[in-house]
């Protein structure tokens, strides 16, 4: 057994309709590690995050990871319509049956932390894309999960509310110190969150490469520019490309 | 998806959002107000004078009794309080058995609906027989339940029943069967029981479509009651017998003065449910709402 808060030993997954998702996937998640998972779309880089929360069972291999207050940020931001912005990032609370003044406390710190005050009553219909995602974002942080996993989540905004949703990933990670796992297909967003990045090949995935991101936190937006960042992730680039061939 | 229709084109939903709460309506409410109700009013004015034409023009004098002019209409229907009376008894009657009947169905309703979005074999056991229940010629089956169950009150009350549970059932199942798959995943995720999934996301997600099968069936309630008694054609008189009375005496005043206060009956169902559903639900729900 390891005692990261989440590893991966030779998971592989095979749906009922024969496809084969995953292919013998090996890697961990240590706490203050940011790994993220860059690979083509359609590659199975989703199925590893269901199997991480145990939404999907693998075929094969062995998951181990603390499922009981396990963070969890899905594509879209899955907000109940019917629920303000507040009521919304209670909602996780609510299911682990936390009472009334402690969800309240949880949330108002979370929406803080977000950067959502003055927003609290609003209902998710008048958010932008960018908030709605804040706010989900909010709802996982009040469980204060160990482990953090991250579905694409910043896949349909727009690139300057990517840009910003970033630094405010950047800055919960710094804070919170979660072992995060992150999936996307953005070469720039691996490189700029992460300490570590696997590119995975297209189906069944496979992690053909890692790369360690030297890069010290906190990490500041100008890093972007800078000459090894893009070196690292023309690196990223060219393993993505051989994987996909 | 099709089910939901009737009430996204629905003229009087666009009505009673623009009249509503919405505050970015209220600069232009008087505007917006004149826009929505002159054109249903000129439509109104334009029939009432194509009536006219007909009765007082194209038919001859003495054939003048197959369409009475609006005013006798008003005259004789409305403004007479012995016809008058016995309108609004018959009205009253049926009234309570379309609530009752009604409020039957949507318990009824809801209950299937509830059992049927709990697993699929269950659905696929039941949905066939709701579908059939709306099939079965009602003309053919009223005489059969009067046969049954007597004339009375409670019979009249299952045809109702039998006529407003389909829309019930179908929209309410829609309804539960509606939040997106990534809401469920979020309450597998932390572990939420049956019990809290169904009250917390799926009873609130479905509450837009549950609201759409209501309007309908609210109406088809009072047709039932209509259809009940008239087919019955004994016991309490009903809005349904006066009509078959006025028709066989060729009373086309009262016969449209009843025709006019049923259809008022079934306007004011589906719109009490239209306000309804925007009280509760229009904050938040669909922005389709007043487009």
């Amino acid at each position: 057994m390891s005692s990261s808060p989440l590893s991966f030993r030779n998971v592989s997954m095979t749906f009922p309709d024969g496809t084969k998702a995953l292919s013998d996937v090996s890697f961990d998640v240590s706490k203050g590690e940011f790994v993220t998972i860059v690979g083509p779309s359609g590659c199975g880089k989703s199925t590893l995050l269901k199997i991480a929360s145990g939404l999907l069972e693998a075929t094969s291999g062995e998951i181990s990871v603390d499922r009981d207050r396990i963070g969890y940020v899905f594509q879209d931001a899955t907000l109940l319509p019917w629920r303000t912005v507040r009521r919304n990032v209670e909602l996780l609370a609510e299911l682990h049956g936390y009472g009334k003044e402690e969800r309240a406390k949880l949330a108002t710190d979370a929406i803080e932390l977000v950067g959502l005050n003055g927003f609290e009553n609003h209902y998710p219909r008048s958010l932008s894309g960018g908030m709605r995602m804040r706010a989900s974002l909010a709802r996982t942080l009040t469980l204060k999960p160990p482990v953090f996993l991250f579905d694409e989540p910043f896949g349909a905004v727009d690139e300057i509310t990517r840009e910003r949703l970033n630094e405010e990933t950047l800055r919960l990670f710094e804070q919170e110190r979660f072992a995060g796992l992150f999936i996307t297909h953005s070469i720039s967003e691996a490189v700029y969150l992460s300490t570590k990045v696997h590119v995975m090949s297209s189906r069944p995935g496979r992690l053909v490469a890692s790369f360690d991101v030297p890069f010290e936190y906190p990490r500041k937006p100008e890093l972007r520019f800078d000459a090894r960042f893009a070196e690292l992730c023309g690196q990223v680039s060219q393993s993505l490309r051989g994987a996909h061939s | 998806m099709t089910l939901e229709e009737p009430s996204t084109f629905d003229p009087v939903e666009v009505i009673l959002a623009d009249a509503g709460s919405m505050p970015e309506a209220k600069r232009t409410r008087g505007a917006t107000l004149a826009a929505v109700v002159m054109p249903p009013v000129a439509v109104g004015a334009l029939i009432i004078g194509i009536w006219y034409f007909i009765s007082m023009v194209v038919l001859d004098p003495k054939r003048q009794f197959l369409l009475q002019p609006p005013h006798e209409v008003w005259k004789t229907g409305f403004a007479n309080w012995d016809n008058f009376s016995t309108m609004l008894e018959g009205m009253w009657s049926s009234t309570k058995v379309a609530f009752w009947g009604l409020l039957i169905a949507i318990l009824l309703g809801f209950l299937l609906a509830i059992i049927m979005s709990q697993a699929k074999v269950v659905e696929r056991a039941i949905f066939p027989y709701a579908v059939v229940l709306q099939a079965i010629p009602i003309l053919a089956i009223v005489p059969l339940i009067g046969f049954w169950f007597g004339y009375g009150f409670s019979s009249r009350v299952l045809v109702c029943v039998i006529i407003a549970l389909f829309p019930i059932v179908v929209n309410t199942l829609f309804g539960l069967l509606s939040a997106d798959q990534g809401m469920h995943d979020l309450f597998t995720l932390h572990k939420a029981s049956r019990m809290t999934r169904l009250r917390r996301l799926m009873f609130p997600a479905a509450l837009p479509a549950v609201f759409a099968g209501l309007r309908i069936s609210a109406g088809l309630s009072v047709i039932g009651a209509i259809v009940g008694d008239f087919f019955f054609g004994q016991g309490k008189v009903g809005i349904g017998q006066l009509l078959k009375r006025y028709a066989n005496r060729l009373e086309g005043e009262q016969l449209f003065a009843s025709v006019i206060l049923s259809s008022a009956l079934g306007v004011t169902v589906f719109l009490f449910f239209g306000w309804l559903s925007g009280r509760l639900i229009g904050k938040w729900a669909g922005e389709s709402r007043g487009r």
